[in-house]
Protein backbone atom coordinates (compact mmCIF):
# COMPACT_ATOMS: atom_id res chain seq x y z
CA UNK A 1 0.00 0.00 0.00
CA UNK A 2 1.46 3.22 -0.94
CA UNK A 3 1.36 6.68 1.35
CA UNK A 4 -1.31 8.45 -0.94
CA UNK A 5 -3.70 5.06 -0.46
CA UNK A 6 -2.61 4.90 3.32
CA UNK A 7 -3.07 8.69 4.28
CA UNK A 8 -6.68 8.03 2.46
CA UNK A 9 -8.20 5.15 5.05
CA UNK A 10 -6.47 6.26 8.40
CA UNK A 11 -9.23 8.57 9.42
CA UNK A 12 -12.12 4.50 8.56
CA UNK A 13 -9.14 2.99 10.75
CA UNK A 14 -9.29 4.86 13.64
CA UNK A 15 -13.00 4.55 13.63
CA UNK A 16 -13.40 1.15 12.76
CA UNK A 17 -14.96 1.15 9.13
CA UNK A 18 -12.06 -0.63 7.30
CA UNK A 19 -12.31 -4.31 6.83
CA UNK A 20 -10.25 -6.57 8.13
CA UNK A 21 -8.25 -6.56 4.95
CA UNK A 22 -7.69 -3.34 4.59
CA UNK A 23 -7.09 -2.93 7.87
CA UNK A 24 -4.34 -5.06 7.84
CA UNK A 25 -2.18 -3.71 4.66
CA UNK A 26 -2.71 -0.20 6.59
CA UNK A 27 -1.45 -1.88 9.57
CA UNK A 28 1.41 -3.05 7.15
CA UNK A 29 2.26 0.00 5.90
CA UNK A 30 1.94 2.17 8.59
CA UNK A 31 4.62 -0.40 10.55
CA UNK A 32 7.47 0.50 7.26
CA UNK A 33 6.21 4.69 6.91
CA UNK A 34 7.00 6.97 9.99
CA UNK A 35 5.28 9.84 7.80
CA UNK A 36 2.28 7.91 8.24
CA UNK A 37 2.10 6.96 11.42
CA UNK A 38 3.17 10.65 12.86
CA UNK A 39 -0.39 11.44 10.62
CA UNK A 40 -2.22 8.59 12.26
CA UNK A 41 -1.37 9.40 15.75
CA UNK A 42 -2.46 12.87 15.35
CA UNK A 43 -5.70 12.41 14.05
CA UNK A 44 -5.79 9.73 16.74
CA UNK A 45 -5.06 12.22 19.08
CA UNK A 46 -7.97 14.59 17.76
CA UNK A 47 -9.95 11.68 17.83
CA UNK A 48 -8.95 10.61 21.50
CA UNK A 49 -9.76 14.58 22.75
CA UNK A 50 -12.98 15.18 21.17
CA UNK A 51 -14.54 11.77 21.98
CA UNK A 52 -13.57 12.53 25.46
CA UNK A 53 -14.22 15.87 26.02
CA UNK A 54 -17.21 17.00 23.82
CA UNK A 55 -20.11 17.80 25.79
CA UNK A 56 -22.73 15.01 25.84
CA UNK A 57 -25.52 18.01 26.24
CA UNK A 58 -28.42 17.02 28.50
CA UNK A 59 -32.15 18.40 27.51
CA UNK A 60 -32.90 20.76 29.77
CA UNK A 61 -35.97 20.07 32.64
CA UNK A 62 -39.52 20.25 31.51
CA UNK A 63 -38.59 19.67 27.72
CA UNK A 64 -39.62 15.91 28.01
CA UNK A 65 -42.78 16.78 29.51
CA UNK A 66 -43.49 19.69 27.07
CA UNK A 67 -42.84 16.57 24.11
CA UNK A 68 -45.37 14.59 25.91
CA UNK A 69 -47.84 17.12 26.19
CA UNK A 70 -47.38 18.04 22.51
CA UNK A 71 -48.19 14.44 21.82
CA UNK A 72 -52.19 12.83 21.56
CA UNK A 73 -51.96 10.90 24.97
CA UNK A 74 -50.57 7.24 24.82
CA UNK A 75 -52.66 4.89 27.12
CA UNK A 76 -50.87 3.15 30.28
CA UNK A 77 -51.12 -0.66 31.34
CA UNK A 78 -52.01 0.65 34.96
CA UNK A 79 -54.17 3.44 34.89
CA UNK A 80 -54.86 4.13 38.96
CA UNK A 81 -57.98 6.59 39.44
CA UNK A 82 -57.73 8.23 36.07
CA UNK A 83 -60.27 10.41 35.26
CA UNK A 84 -61.10 11.04 31.41
CA UNK A 85 -61.39 15.18 30.70
CA UNK A 86 -61.72 17.34 27.66
CA UNK A 87 -58.97 20.08 27.85
CA UNK A 88 -59.32 22.30 25.19
CA UNK A 89 -58.54 20.93 21.60
CA UNK A 90 -57.05 17.74 23.16
CA UNK A 91 -57.84 14.64 24.95
CA UNK A 92 -56.24 14.13 28.56
CA UNK A 93 -56.23 11.35 30.77
CA UNK A 94 -54.95 12.71 33.94
CA UNK A 95 -56.18 13.12 37.67
CA UNK A 96 -57.51 16.60 37.31
CA UNK A 97 -56.53 20.22 36.09
CA UNK A 98 -54.21 21.03 39.26
CA UNK A 99 -52.06 17.53 38.00
CA UNK A 100 -51.40 17.99 34.14
CA UNK A 101 -47.75 17.59 34.89
CA UNK A 102 -47.93 14.74 37.24
CA UNK A 103 -50.25 12.87 35.07
CA UNK A 104 -48.29 13.70 31.98
CA UNK A 105 -44.35 12.44 34.07
CA UNK A 106 -46.55 9.27 35.27
CA UNK A 107 -47.18 8.55 31.31
CA UNK A 108 -43.65 8.60 31.21
CA UNK A 109 -42.83 6.32 34.22
CA UNK A 110 -46.28 4.41 33.80
CA UNK A 111 -44.70 3.07 30.17
CA UNK A 112 -41.23 3.17 31.74
CA UNK A 113 -39.41 4.74 29.53
CA UNK A 114 -35.84 5.23 30.51
CA UNK A 115 -33.89 8.19 29.13
CA UNK A 116 -30.57 6.75 27.32
CA UNK A 117 -27.64 8.23 28.96
CA UNK A 118 -24.12 8.15 28.00
CA UNK A 119 -22.58 5.06 29.56
CA UNK A 120 -19.44 5.05 31.42
CA UNK A 121 -19.31 1.33 30.14
CA UNK A 122 -19.57 2.49 26.47
CA UNK A 123 -16.94 5.57 27.03
CA UNK A 124 -14.73 2.83 28.74
CA UNK A 125 -15.15 0.29 26.02
CA UNK A 126 -14.24 2.57 23.21
CA UNK A 127 -11.25 3.97 24.86
CA UNK A 128 -10.13 0.47 25.24
CA UNK A 129 -10.66 -0.33 21.76
CA UNK A 130 -8.72 2.73 20.76
CA UNK A 131 -5.92 1.75 23.10
CA UNK A 132 -5.88 -1.84 21.41
CA UNK A 133 -6.20 -0.45 17.72
CA UNK A 134 -3.20 1.63 18.65
CA UNK A 135 -1.19 -1.05 20.30
CA UNK A 136 -1.14 -2.77 16.80
CA UNK A 137 0.06 -0.19 15.04
CA UNK A 138 3.16 0.20 17.37
CA UNK A 139 5.65 -0.88 16.73
CA UNK A 140 6.07 -2.27 20.49
CA UNK A 141 2.77 -3.51 21.40
CA UNK A 142 4.07 -5.18 24.39
CA UNK A 143 7.13 -3.68 26.73
CA UNK A 144 7.82 -6.78 28.41
CA UNK A 145 7.93 -9.65 25.80
CA UNK A 146 7.35 -12.90 27.10
CA UNK A 147 4.77 -15.55 27.37
CA UNK A 148 6.01 -16.77 30.76
CA UNK A 149 3.72 -14.93 33.23
CA UNK A 150 6.33 -15.59 36.11
CA UNK A 151 7.98 -12.81 33.87
CA UNK A 152 5.02 -10.58 32.92
CA UNK A 153 3.47 -10.22 36.83
CA UNK A 154 6.47 -9.06 38.70
CA UNK A 155 7.18 -6.55 35.74
CA UNK A 156 4.34 -4.35 37.03
CA UNK A 157 5.85 -4.24 40.50
CA UNK A 158 6.79 -0.45 41.54
CA UNK A 159 5.06 0.43 38.21
CA UNK A 160 1.25 0.06 39.48
CA UNK A 161 0.34 0.11 42.75
CA UNK A 162 -1.61 -3.34 42.30
CA UNK A 163 -1.39 -6.61 41.38
CA UNK A 164 -1.82 -7.39 37.69
CA UNK A 165 -3.65 -10.98 37.56
CA UNK A 166 -1.79 -12.21 34.39
CA UNK A 167 -2.83 -15.87 33.77
CA UNK A 168 -0.90 -18.86 31.53
CA UNK A 169 -4.00 -20.12 28.82
CA UNK A 170 -1.30 -21.68 26.59
CA UNK A 171 -2.81 -24.80 26.74
CA UNK A 172 -6.14 -23.73 26.02
CA UNK A 173 -4.85 -21.77 23.07
CA UNK A 174 -4.21 -18.16 24.18
CA UNK A 175 -0.30 -17.52 24.40
CA UNK A 176 0.71 -14.98 26.31
CA UNK A 177 2.72 -12.37 24.02
CA UNK A 178 3.72 -9.87 27.02
CA UNK A 179 2.51 -6.70 28.67
CA UNK A 180 2.96 -2.99 28.74
CA UNK A 181 1.38 0.13 30.94
CA UNK A 182 -1.37 2.17 28.88
CA UNK A 183 -4.01 4.23 30.16
CA UNK A 184 -8.18 4.21 30.51
CA UNK A 185 -10.16 6.73 31.93
CA UNK A 186 -7.05 8.34 32.94
CA UNK A 187 -5.50 6.02 34.83
CA UNK A 188 -2.40 4.15 34.56
CA UNK A 189 -3.48 0.66 34.05
CA UNK A 190 -2.16 -2.73 32.95
CA UNK A 191 -2.10 -3.94 29.28
CA UNK A 192 -1.93 -7.67 29.00
CA UNK A 193 -1.63 -9.00 25.10
CA UNK A 194 -2.35 -12.65 24.30
CA UNK A 195 -2.84 -14.08 21.24
CA UNK A 196 -5.29 -16.29 19.58
CA UNK A 197 -4.76 -17.73 16.29
CA UNK A 198 -3.79 -14.70 14.39
CA UNK A 199 -5.76 -12.55 16.58
CA UNK A 200 -4.57 -10.52 19.42
CA UNK A 201 -6.56 -10.06 22.10
CA UNK A 202 -5.94 -7.45 24.83
CA UNK A 203 -6.72 -7.52 28.22
CA UNK A 204 -6.67 -4.52 30.55
CA UNK A 205 -6.79 -4.68 34.60
CA UNK A 206 -7.39 -2.11 36.90
CA UNK A 207 -8.76 -2.30 40.61
CA UNK A 208 -12.55 -1.87 40.46
CA UNK A 209 -13.74 1.36 41.88
CA UNK A 210 -14.71 1.00 45.44
CA UNK A 211 -18.64 -0.36 45.93
CA UNK A 212 -18.67 -0.85 42.32
CA UNK A 213 -17.79 -4.07 41.39
CA UNK A 214 -20.33 -6.07 39.13
CA UNK A 215 -21.01 -9.80 39.40
CA UNK A 216 -22.04 -9.81 35.65
CA UNK A 217 -20.09 -9.88 33.02
CA UNK A 218 -20.68 -7.60 30.10
CA UNK A 219 -20.17 -8.19 26.27
CA UNK A 220 -20.15 -5.05 23.77
CA UNK A 221 -19.17 -4.57 20.17
CA UNK A 222 -17.33 -1.79 19.76
CA UNK A 223 -16.24 -0.38 16.05
CA UNK A 224 -16.39 -3.88 14.79
CA UNK A 225 -14.53 -5.04 18.15
CA UNK A 226 -15.85 -7.38 20.40
CA UNK A 227 -15.10 -6.19 24.34
CA UNK A 228 -15.85 -8.45 26.99
CA UNK A 229 -15.90 -6.69 30.62
CA UNK A 230 -15.71 -8.91 34.28
CA UNK A 231 -14.57 -8.49 37.29
CA UNK A 232 -12.73 -11.03 39.59
CA UNK A 233 -11.10 -10.26 43.16
CA UNK A 234 -11.44 -6.92 43.38
CA UNK A 235 -10.32 -6.47 39.53
CA UNK A 236 -12.46 -4.96 36.70
CA UNK A 237 -11.08 -6.59 33.31
CA UNK A 238 -11.72 -5.74 29.70
CA UNK A 239 -10.78 -7.99 27.02
CA UNK A 240 -10.49 -6.05 23.51
CA UNK A 241 -10.34 -7.98 20.26
CA UNK A 242 -11.63 -9.33 17.22
CA UNK A 243 -12.14 -12.38 17.57
CA UNK A 244 -16.26 -13.26 17.91
CA UNK A 245 -18.46 -12.60 21.28
CA UNK A 246 -18.47 -16.40 21.59
CA UNK A 247 -15.12 -16.72 21.70
CA UNK A 248 -13.72 -13.82 23.62
CA UNK A 249 -16.26 -14.85 25.83
CA UNK A 250 -14.52 -18.30 25.86
CA UNK A 251 -11.53 -16.53 26.73
CA UNK A 252 -13.73 -14.79 29.49
CA UNK A 253 -14.08 -18.26 31.23
CA UNK A 254 -11.02 -19.61 30.97
CA UNK A 255 -9.08 -16.11 32.57
CA UNK A 256 -11.60 -16.34 35.59
CA UNK A 257 -11.35 -19.81 36.14
CA UNK A 258 -7.17 -20.15 35.71
CA UNK A 259 -7.13 -17.15 37.89
CA UNK A 260 -8.68 -18.88 40.67
CA UNK A 261 -6.40 -21.48 40.60
CA UNK A 262 -3.11 -19.60 40.28
CA UNK A 263 -2.34 -17.49 43.07
CA UNK B 1 -53.54 0.96 15.18
CA UNK B 2 -55.26 3.20 17.66
CA UNK B 3 -53.75 6.09 18.10
CA UNK B 4 -53.04 6.17 21.81
CA UNK B 5 -51.23 3.07 20.99
CA UNK B 6 -49.37 4.13 18.53
CA UNK B 7 -48.68 7.31 20.46
CA UNK B 8 -47.21 4.88 23.25
CA UNK B 9 -45.19 2.93 20.46
CA UNK B 10 -43.81 6.51 19.30
CA UNK B 11 -42.96 7.35 22.65
CA UNK B 12 -41.57 3.84 24.05
CA UNK B 13 -39.21 3.92 20.76
CA UNK B 14 -38.24 7.64 20.55
CA UNK B 15 -38.26 9.50 24.01
CA UNK B 16 -35.29 7.70 25.22
CA UNK B 17 -33.09 9.29 22.42
CA UNK B 18 -34.28 13.01 23.89
CA UNK B 19 -30.79 13.68 25.32
CA UNK B 20 -29.13 12.79 21.92
CA UNK B 21 -31.59 14.80 19.99
CA UNK B 22 -31.13 18.04 22.27
CA UNK B 23 -27.22 17.47 21.96
CA UNK B 24 -27.73 17.18 18.62
CA UNK B 25 -29.66 20.30 18.10
CA UNK B 26 -27.56 22.07 20.69
CA UNK B 27 -24.05 21.37 18.93
CA UNK B 28 -25.71 22.79 15.50
CA UNK B 29 -27.22 25.70 16.81
CA UNK B 30 -24.59 26.69 19.54
CA UNK B 31 -27.70 27.83 21.06
CA UNK B 32 -29.82 26.46 24.17
CA UNK B 33 -33.18 27.91 23.30
CA UNK B 34 -33.79 27.26 19.92
CA UNK B 35 -32.29 23.70 20.67
CA UNK B 36 -35.41 22.74 23.03
CA UNK B 37 -37.59 24.25 20.09
CA UNK B 38 -36.15 22.45 17.30
CA UNK B 39 -36.05 19.14 19.66
CA UNK B 40 -39.89 19.59 20.49
CA UNK B 41 -40.72 20.21 16.68
CA UNK B 42 -38.73 17.65 15.23
CA UNK B 43 -40.48 14.99 17.71
CA UNK B 44 -43.58 16.50 16.13
CA UNK B 45 -42.77 15.79 12.72
CA UNK B 46 -41.39 12.39 13.69
CA UNK B 47 -44.55 11.43 15.38
CA UNK B 48 -46.07 12.67 12.06
CA UNK B 49 -43.80 10.77 9.69
CA UNK B 50 -44.27 8.00 12.41
CA UNK B 51 -46.48 5.73 9.74
CA UNK B 52 -43.40 4.77 7.50
CA UNK B 53 -40.98 4.28 10.01
CA UNK B 54 -40.09 0.67 9.17
CA UNK B 55 -39.03 -0.55 12.95
CA UNK B 56 -34.94 0.05 11.98
CA UNK B 57 -32.55 2.21 14.73
CA UNK B 58 -34.52 4.37 16.01
CA UNK B 59 -32.16 7.05 16.97
CA UNK B 60 -30.69 7.73 13.58
CA UNK B 61 -34.01 7.83 12.09
CA UNK B 62 -34.86 10.66 14.91
CA UNK B 63 -31.51 12.66 13.98
CA UNK B 64 -32.06 12.89 10.79
CA UNK B 65 -35.00 14.44 10.91
CA UNK B 66 -33.37 16.46 14.18
CA UNK B 67 -30.72 17.35 11.61
CA UNK B 68 -33.46 18.34 9.17
CA UNK B 69 -35.49 20.39 11.18
CA UNK B 70 -32.26 22.41 12.60
CA UNK B 71 -31.28 23.07 8.91
CA UNK B 72 -35.13 24.14 7.82
CA UNK B 73 -35.77 26.07 11.24
CA UNK B 74 -32.73 28.08 11.14
CA UNK B 75 -32.41 28.52 6.95
CA UNK B 76 -35.96 30.33 7.82
CA UNK B 77 -33.93 32.76 10.13
CA UNK B 78 -31.89 33.46 7.11
CA UNK B 79 -28.68 32.15 9.06
CA UNK B 80 -26.40 31.91 5.80
CA UNK B 81 -24.31 28.90 6.99
CA UNK B 82 -27.45 26.91 6.90
CA UNK B 83 -29.09 28.25 3.35
CA UNK B 84 -25.79 27.62 1.52
CA UNK B 85 -25.18 24.54 0.92
CA UNK B 86 -21.62 23.55 1.74
CA UNK B 87 -20.49 22.61 -1.61
CA UNK B 88 -16.99 20.78 -1.35
CA UNK B 89 -15.54 21.36 -4.29
CA UNK B 90 -16.02 25.30 -3.95
CA UNK B 91 -15.45 25.26 -0.61
CA UNK B 92 -13.11 22.34 0.31
CA UNK B 93 -10.15 23.98 -0.84
CA UNK B 94 -6.24 22.24 -1.20
CA UNK B 95 -5.65 18.77 0.45
CA UNK B 96 -4.48 19.90 3.98
CA UNK B 97 -2.33 16.58 4.16
CA UNK B 98 0.83 19.03 5.37
CA UNK B 99 -1.23 20.35 8.24
CA UNK B 100 -1.09 16.93 9.89
CA UNK B 101 2.66 17.11 9.35
CA UNK B 102 2.93 20.45 10.04
CA UNK B 103 1.30 19.37 13.84
CA UNK B 104 2.79 16.44 14.35
CA UNK B 105 6.44 18.27 13.93
CA UNK B 106 5.08 21.21 15.80
CA UNK B 107 4.45 18.78 19.05
CA UNK B 108 4.78 15.32 19.08
CA UNK B 109 0.92 13.57 19.45
CA UNK B 110 1.79 13.54 23.26
CA UNK B 111 2.39 17.38 23.35
CA UNK B 112 -0.91 17.36 21.40
CA UNK B 113 -3.15 15.33 23.48
CA UNK B 114 -1.71 17.70 26.45
CA UNK B 115 -3.59 20.22 24.90
CA UNK B 116 -6.43 18.65 24.21
CA UNK B 117 -7.06 17.71 27.53
CA UNK B 118 -8.41 20.76 27.95
CA UNK B 119 -12.06 19.94 27.40
CA UNK B 120 -13.07 23.78 27.29
CA UNK B 121 -10.61 24.07 24.67
CA UNK B 122 -12.03 21.35 22.52
CA UNK B 123 -15.22 22.39 22.79
CA UNK B 124 -14.79 25.75 22.35
CA UNK B 125 -12.65 24.55 18.65
CA UNK B 126 -15.57 22.20 17.71
CA UNK B 127 -18.26 25.24 18.39
CA UNK B 128 -15.99 27.31 16.12
CA UNK B 129 -16.01 24.55 12.75
CA UNK B 130 -17.88 25.71 10.15
CA UNK B 131 -21.19 23.47 10.86
CA UNK B 132 -20.32 21.09 7.33
CA UNK B 133 -17.81 19.64 9.61
CA UNK B 134 -18.74 19.99 12.74
CA UNK B 135 -22.29 18.24 11.89
CA UNK B 136 -20.23 15.24 10.58
CA UNK B 137 -17.85 15.75 13.63
CA UNK B 138 -20.14 15.06 16.21
CA UNK B 139 -21.99 12.38 14.83
CA UNK B 140 -19.05 10.74 15.05
CA UNK B 141 -17.33 11.50 17.91
CA UNK B 142 -20.32 12.60 19.64
CA UNK B 143 -23.38 10.22 18.86
CA UNK B 144 -20.63 7.42 17.80
CA UNK B 145 -22.51 6.75 14.23
CA UNK B 146 -21.30 4.88 11.35
CA UNK B 147 -20.19 6.54 8.35
CA UNK B 148 -23.49 4.55 6.53
CA UNK B 149 -25.61 6.04 9.37
CA UNK B 150 -23.73 9.67 9.00
CA UNK B 151 -24.19 9.59 5.22
CA UNK B 152 -27.92 8.65 5.58
CA UNK B 153 -28.58 11.62 8.54
CA UNK B 154 -26.55 14.32 6.85
CA UNK B 155 -27.64 13.31 3.34
CA UNK B 156 -24.32 12.82 1.67
CA UNK B 157 -22.36 10.15 0.11
CA UNK B 158 -20.15 8.20 2.19
CA UNK B 159 -17.20 9.69 0.68
CA UNK B 160 -17.73 13.28 1.51
CA UNK B 161 -18.56 11.81 4.83
CA UNK B 162 -15.08 10.27 5.33
CA UNK B 163 -13.34 13.67 3.77
CA UNK B 164 -15.41 16.04 6.07
CA UNK B 165 -14.69 14.08 8.67
CA UNK B 166 -10.67 14.72 7.75
CA UNK B 167 -10.80 18.05 7.26
CA UNK B 168 -13.12 18.54 10.29
CA UNK B 169 -10.06 16.41 12.49
CA UNK B 170 -7.63 18.23 10.44
CA UNK B 171 -8.93 21.59 11.39
CA UNK B 172 -9.69 20.81 14.95
CA UNK B 173 -5.68 19.80 15.40
CA UNK B 174 -4.77 23.00 13.66
CA UNK B 175 -7.32 25.23 16.44
CA UNK B 176 -5.88 23.31 19.18
CA UNK B 177 -2.40 23.23 18.52
CA UNK B 178 -1.62 27.12 17.60
CA UNK B 179 -4.22 28.03 20.52
CA UNK B 180 -1.39 27.47 22.45
CA UNK B 181 -0.33 30.98 23.65
CA UNK B 182 -0.10 29.62 27.34
CA UNK B 183 1.62 26.26 28.70
CA UNK B 184 -1.17 23.17 28.63
CA UNK B 185 -1.68 21.10 31.48
CA UNK B 186 0.96 19.18 31.99
CA UNK B 187 3.61 21.21 29.87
Amino acid sequence: MECNAASGLLHAHIDGELAIGEAWLLDEHLRGCSACRARHAAAQSIHAAVSTHATRFQAPDGLLERIRDALPAARTRAAPKLTRFWYGSRFWMGWGNGAACAAALAIVIGIGIHLAQPNRDDRFAGEAVANHVRSMLADHAVEVASSDRHTVKPWFNGKLDYGVPVVDLSAQGFPLTGGRLDYLDHRLVAALVYRHRLHRITVFALPSRKGAERDTARTLSRRGYTVVRWSQAGMDLWAVSDVNARALDEFRALYLAEAGHAQ
Amino acid sequence: MSEPTNARRFAELALPHMNSAYSLARWLTGNADEAQDIVQEAYMRAFGSFAGFRGEAARPWLLAIVRNTTYSWLAKQRRAEFEVPYDDEIHGGEDCGGVESDAARLGNPEAILACADDARLVNEALQHLPVAFREVVVLREIEELSYKEISEIANLPIGTVMSRLARGRKLLLVSLTLQRKEPCNGM
